[in-house]
């Protein structure tokens, strides 16, 4: 398919702004600047933004521990992710989720999540509630190829199937489950979903038109009724399983050469799909990035952090009679 | 009108059904033409649809996961989760994921779900399907614990848990199914936190949960023969848990008898007793005693069972033993 000017302006913004975002996140980890745990998502990111692509805010995805890229492809504004990954009072959920746990409901992002096969289930009854209202809504899980053995993907992935729900199962093959390399062949992820009666298909993950183009046809059938789909998409991690993590497990070459290949931004620029992206348009964007990216950092770290009032609120909506 | 829990369960379930759109039931067998082994949710199916009564694969985590997930975008659903027992298989969807939205999303999320679940020993269902688990429940923050005894407070409990915003896990005692009591008719909701005066006294308190309220009242009116006056008190509610009405009646009887079915380590007849130690000490002329169920599982044999489960003359003997202190 041919891609407009602004799509390809769209693609490219949020790949970088993910790339940008990421590596200003670390640089301020390693300062101690951000608590917790981080897991960067670099060479994924055309997985993100060609899945979320075709999404509005009124279709839902259910992300993983390994989520900023999931959430600024679905929109979340770079500014308030910010804030709550340095957990201040004013980020998204009020620094009580954190890297792990950031979720965005006006833009239907359901919550990273730090227990792997965790969201599959709960994308399901996203679906469950589009189908049930008839609203053309679609929910996507992102899946790690480490998730991809829990029981909770294969329950829902038989759910999906049974109840015929307009979902969407995203596996992120990035050939590592934490520390340890997937010795599935690449496909077999695909292949079991495909096994429980929903089309299945590998792409490479570092394709963003690859990504874009098995995730489209896949939610226009959710849209319009033809039930869930599953896409594998492989594209080797860059980092660690967390920042911090030196790698040891990993072949040296092998590593440089994956980084290399797998890189998702020079493969989007060198595309002649691309091709309405000149070096200008490239600098300029990359400029909005960078001035967008130290507004976020600079007013996160100013932010106040939560009154100790708030440790207590928002565990329930109402508590009637005696609570403790 | 005088119904059994079992009829008045099935009955708020299609008067809120019927009230409001969103609700959906799934689970097991929900809408099959008896509706569950119990016959719960019979006659959902066909008056509602089976697009709002959704029978599901044998997948407690995908039941209760997308119970939770429809929750947070706009359905209210009811989900069944056939004997709690079963939370064994599925407890991540609950613990980590439905019981944490709205805090760890800093008040964005509104998870409007219900999870009615069998509870309880007592008909020789065994080891897997016979256990209580609340206290596990209870102690989760961010989800409901609801524990009705009649079929009044199944019906007014009921409600509360499906129209409110928070997650409620709904318990219902397998051996109590049957009893009947007057229920009242048309829109009928009780607040959570609220205890029942089960029956007013003044020699003793008795706090009992579930089936035991069942058994304690019977153990009171044995007593009041003697002329001694129990006043017992069902929770209703475990979390929230109404502290006040306990504390109120401790401050009154000065002694108290905490009947639980569950197992006693990290029960809630422990955490009461914790309670009356703390808050009422003052009060207090006598020990607490907790009758609980053994720190054993739950035997299939009857005639073991029937020494698992706390009796009536369990609760007579801790009354008295209180009572002489």
């Amino acid at each position: 398919m041919e891609y407009s000017r602004e799509a390809v302006v769209k693609a490219y913004r949020l790949m970088k702004s993910i790339r940008e975002f990421e590596e200003r996140m670390r640089s301020e980890y390693q300062q101690g600047k951000l608590p917790g745990f981080i897991h960067i998502y670099r060479n994924q990111e055309a997985i993100a933004v060609g899945a979320c692509f075709d999404m509005n805010n009124g279709d839902y995805i259910a992300s993983t521990h390994r989520g900023h890229g999931h959430c600024i492809a679905k929109g979340c504004e770079l500014d308030g992710m910010m804030l709550e990954l340095a957990c201040k009072q004013d980020g998204f959920c009020n620094g009580k989720g954190g890297s792990m746990h950031i979720a965005d409901m006006s833009k239907g992002m359901l919550g990273a999540n730090a227990i792997v096969g965790g969201g599959p289930p709960i994308a399901a009854g996203a679906a469950l509630t589009a189908k049930t209202l008839k609203n053309r809504g679609v929910s996507m899980a992102f899946i790690g190829d480490g998730a991809s053995d829990q029981g909770t993907v294969a329950e829902a992935l038989n759910l999906a199937v049974v109840l015929e729900l307009p979902m969407i199962f995203m596996y992120e093959n990035n050939l590592y489950a934490e520390f340890t390399r997937n010795p599935k062949p690449e496909g077999r992820i695909a292949a079991r979903a495909g096994a429980y009666g929903m089309p299945s298909v590998v792409v490479d993950g570092s394709d963003f038109f690859a990504v874009h183009a098995a995730c489209r046809e896949a939610i226009e059938r959710a849209r319009d009724g033809g039930g869930p789909s599953a896409i594998e998409a492989v594209s080797a991690r860059y980092y660690g399983h967390f920042e911090g993590d030196a790698q040891a497990y990993r072949d040296t070459a092998e590593m440089k050469r994956q980084r290399k290949e797998g890189d998702p931004i020079p493969r989007f620029l060198a595309d002649p799909r691309s091709a309405a992206l000149d070096a200008n348009l490239v600098k300029a964007i990359d400029a909005e990035i960078q001035a967008e990216l130290d507004y976020a950092v600079e007013q996160a770290l100013a932010a106040d952090d939560p009154t100790p009032d708030k440790l207590y609120t928002d565990v329930y909506i109402n508590y009637e009679g005696e609570s403790r | 009108m005088r119904m059994s829990i079992r009829e008045a369960i099935n009955l708020t379930l299609h008067e809120e059904m019927a009230r409001d759109k969103r609700i959906i039931v799934l689970g097991q067998d929900v809408a099959s033409g008896q509706g569950g082994v119990y016959g719960i949710t019979a006659g959902l199916s066909e008056k509602f649809g089976i697009e709002r009564v959704i029978d599901t694969p044998i997948t407690e985590s995908a039941i209760i996961g997308a119970a939770g997930g429809a929750a947070l975008t706009g359905l209210r659903p009811v989900a069944e989760l056939m004997f709690i027992d079963f939370l064994g298989v599925c407890l991540d969807q609950l613990l980590n994921q439905i019981a944490k939205f709205r805090y760890m999303f800093g008040g964005q999320a509104r998870t409007p779900v219900v999870i009615r679940t069998m509870i309880g020993a007592g008909v020789g269902t065994g080891p897997q399907h016979s256990q209580i688990l609340y206290p596990l429940l209870a102690a989760i923050p961010g989800i409901k614990v609801v524990v009705p005894s009649n079929a009044a407070d199944a019906k007014g409990l009921l409600a509360e848990a499906i129209r409110q915003d928070d997650p409620v896990v709904f318990c219902e005692h397998k051996a109590l199914y049957m009893d009947e009591c007057e229920v009242p008719e048309g829109d009928y909701v009780i607040p959570f936190g609220r205890a029942r005066i089960v029956t007013e006294g003044s020699d003793i308190t008795v706090v009992a949960i579930s089936r035991m309220a069942v058994f304690a009242e019977q153990a009171a009116k044995t007593l009041a023969a003697e002329g001694i006056s129990v006043e017992v008190i069902d929770p209703r509610t475990l979390s929230p848990l109404d502290e006040g009405s306990i504390l109120k009646s401790l401050s009154k009887t000065g002694r108290l008898v905490v009947v639980d079915e569950a197992n006693p380590i990290c029960s809630m007849a422990s955490e009461i007793a914790g309670i009356a130690v703390e808050r009422g000490f003052d009060y207090l002329d006598a020990p607490v005693i907790r009758v609980t169920a053994p720190h054993t599982p739950v035997p299939a044999t009857p005639c073991l069972e029937a020494h698992y489960v706390p009796s009536v003359q369990d609760i007579i003997k801790a009354i008295r033993t209180t009572l002489d202190y």
